[in-house]
């Protein structure tokens, strides 16, 4: 049993947890729903933005350059980064410069994806998330299960008891006003504290050099316009060609994420504050790689809504760490193979293909056609497990051959029919732990035609 | 030139659910169609393709384009197989045979509506029924709108149980989500597969429904499977069993 299986079995063993898990993140797919009727154009929105993201893969180069010239005409340093290590690399050393030693972040998965934090806690750094999700997981040492909502995972009770642990809260405390007041009070003095800020980046622009953040806490505001450095991080495929694009996006990213028509702050930065720093961090870490793959290359268009985890019926009931990766989900099994294909060779299987994930996605990736093509890339590259590898081939033999296969096809219905239970019920039958197996007639659909021909 | 139709039975559905594949059989005749079953067949490849080993599945595919690409269309009372072919044959030399057998491979529901353009039944089935939309069949060669697009609703599935005398058919809190089968997913992640059974079930439960259907047979038979594990009296049936006019 691949990982996903094994970690998504531990976590259906809590029934009623996962009932709830999948109910909280239904109950976001439904406010998706009403949220996207409300605007007749939603299918042209979703062409229309994929047609640009197209525009942008296949441009990627000029844009880039364009967008790093206007930048630094606006007075912005411009960092390129391979890879994470060269982004954290690049981070510290603006820190460095200035003596950084308390920094605040606003939400970005990309510097998860880097481990930044970890990078420059052990540098010295004392790094504080200020999202409110952000903070829960920080404050109790996971990683983000869902990359909308990285605590989603978590109830308010154990958010309290962490509160109280943590934040100093009354013990027993669940109304979730009384805690995230309490964040509220802890984050503003780190907020009043911090000599830099850092933030994730949703879109940047060609034609101005600006980028654009979207939160619903404010808080990437409340960063850059306190301290005198500011760091945007973005992967290269951020880039929108011009601002008129914008409006595509911002439509379509808070009605898929969460349902709301927009995010509560749509924050546009194009330069820095007149005594301060601004700088951008663009960073590759095995994009080229994936625009390389042609198969692959449109998961680049990607707008990190999460709404393809929101529906997808496995990630709601197998919860997001049981994925073992930053981007977890549907979207995050299409990505992650592309850095690590053996280590992640089981993600792709963590779906039925049903094709709901495609059908929501904003920007019309393919990504249930995508889940299948990396199923043969793992079978041609050597990373499914020899037995099923084998079965595989065995079943290659045996059905396109009408003897072989009527001979199967008996032999199977008749050991069901004749086997005592114990046989047929054991551990290495998987299918029949908890379901039973189908009841075999007589007579097959063949040999019934057959009858009635004669 | 009278129409050739061929009549495919998918793998599990000869072997384990006879019944389904004699209904779409009498329902086509009755229809007046002249449906020919080549004996040969065996399977769509779709099982070794979803694994991973598509590869593996090449020599079915050629064997399923050579029984069948001299009908003028396929017809199959599964929309996952119909999508298999239409779909991915895309990696065997595209011949005229295999572009004419993936243009005109029909799932049930396509054929009735679409080509024999059917506007009535002569069927009765006075029970209260769920529809379960089968992913392949509602996605791949979209059945229906589904849930998640913002399109005018609509499902030949249920276009076609509404043409049956006294049915009620009811609405779901979940209207497509996906029933957990997926393949050779079911026995890969099981416990993910068994709970999302178990959620749907309990769906069509909440509503009162007698009788579950669904357009494939594979779904229903992961569904059945848990329903006989936990003695739950509601049945399944495949959608041409209502549509022949089948009786409890």
């Amino acid at each position: 049993m691949n990982e996903h299986a094994q970690k998504a079995a531990e976590f259906i063993r809590d029934e009623s947890r996962t009932d709830w898990h999948d109910e909280a993140l239904w109950f976001v797919r439904t406010k998706r729903d009403k949220a996207s009727h409300g605007i007749p154009e939603w299918e042209e929105l979703r062409e229309l933005a994929s047609q640009v993201k197209d525009n942008v893969l296949s441009n990627l180069d000029q844009y880039l350059e364009q967008f790093e010239s206007r930048a630094v005409q606006n007075g912005v340093h411009v960092h390129w980064a391979a890879d994470a290590e060269a982004h954290n690399r690049i981070v510290y050393s603006i820190l460095e410069k200035h003596q950084v030693q308390r920094l605040v972040k606003s939400k970005s998965m990309l510097t998860e994806e880097c481990h930044l934090n970890e990078y420059l806690i052990e540098r010295g750094v004392e790094v504080v998330d200020t999202d409110l999700g952000e903070r829960i997981i920080q404050l109790k040492e996971e990683p983000p299960s869902h990359i909308v909502m990285p605590a989603i995972h978590l109830k308010k009770e154990e958010v309290g008891e962490l509160f109280h642990e943590k934040l100093h809260t009354k013990k027993g405390a669940t109304d979730p006003k009384y805690l995230t007041e309490a964040a509220r009070q802890h984050l503003r003095q780190k907020f009043l504290a911090a000599q830099a800020a850092i933030t994730g980046v949703n879109f940047a622009i060609a034609e101005t050099g600006g980028v654009v953040v979207c939160t619903n806490e404010g808080n990437a505001d409340m960063g850059v316009h306190l301290a005198p450095v500011q760091i945007h991080c973005m992967g290269i495929e951020k880039i929108l060609p011009r601002a008129e694009h914008l409006g595509i996006f911002t439509r379509l990213l808070a009605r898929s994420a969460t349902g709301q028509p927009i995010t509560i702050y749509t924050s546009h930065y194009h330069r820095p504050r007149p005594d301060g720093e601004m700088h951008i961090v663009i960073v590759d870490n095995g994009r080229t790689a994936q625009l390389g793959r042609e198969d692959f290359r449109n998961s680049l268009k990607c707008i990190r809504c999460g709404a393809c985890m929101n529906t997808c019926p496995i990630y709601r009931r197998s919860g997001g760490h049981s994925y073992g990766s930053t981007v977890p989900g549907p979207i995050g099994s299409i990505l992650t193979p592309g850095i690590d294909l053996k280590k992640y060779s089981g993600l792709p299987f963590a779906s039925t293909l049903c094709g709901s994930c495609s059908d929501v996605c904003p920007v019309k990736i393919n990504i249930h056609e995508q889940l299948y093509r990396w199923r043969q890339v793992i079978t041609q590259e050597g990373h499914l497990p020899p037995a099923k590898r084998q079965s595989m081939k065995w079943a290659g033999r045996v059905l396109p051959s009408t003897s072989w296969y009527n001979f199967f096809g008996k032999l199977v219905s008749w050991a069901i029919r004749r086997f005592p239970r114990p046989f047929l019920y054991n551990r290495f039958n998987e299918w029949g732990k908890e379901r039973e197996l189908p009841q075999p007639p007589r007579q097959s659909f063949k040999e019934w035609h057959r009858q009635r021909e004669a | 030139m009278p129409v050739k139709i061929g009549l495919f039975i998918p793998c599990y559905i000869d072997q384990f659910y006879p019944q389904v594949g004699i209904a779409t059989l009498e329902l086509l005749e009755k229809l007046g169609c002249r449906v020919e079953y080549p004996a040969g067949q065996t399977c769509c490849g779709q099982p070794m393709a979803n694994t991973g080993c598509e590869q593996d599945a090449t020599t079915t595919y050629q064997h399923f384009v050579q029984l069948f690409h001299a009908f003028d269309y396929v017809v199959a009372p599964s929309g996952s197989c119909v999508y298999h072919v239409r779909k991915h044959y895309d990696i065997i030399e595209q011949t005229e045979e295999v572009k004419r057998v993936r243009k005109n491979t029909l799932d049930l529901a396509e054929f009735l509506l679409d080509v024999l353009q059917v506007k009535r039944l002569e069927a009765r089935f006075p029970h209260k029924v769920g529809l379960h939309q089968s992913c392949h069949g509602l996605r791949g060669l979209r059945l229906g709108s589904g849930s998640e697009r913002i399109l005018e609703p609509s499902s030949k599935l249920n276009t076609l149980l509404r043409m049956v005398a006294g049915i009620e058919l009811v609405e779901l809190t979940r209207a497509d989500e996906c029933c957990g089968f997926g393949g050779t997913f079911a026995i890969n992640e099981p416990a993910i597969s068994v709970k999302m059974g178990k959620d749907r079930i309990a769906d069509h439960e909440r509503q009162g429904v007698e009788v579950l259907t669904a357009g494939d047979m594979s779904c229903l038979m992961h569904l059945e499977g848990i329903i006989r594990r936990q003695r739950k009296t509601i049945q399944v049936k495949h959608i041409a069993e209502i549509l022949n006019g089948a009786s409890l």
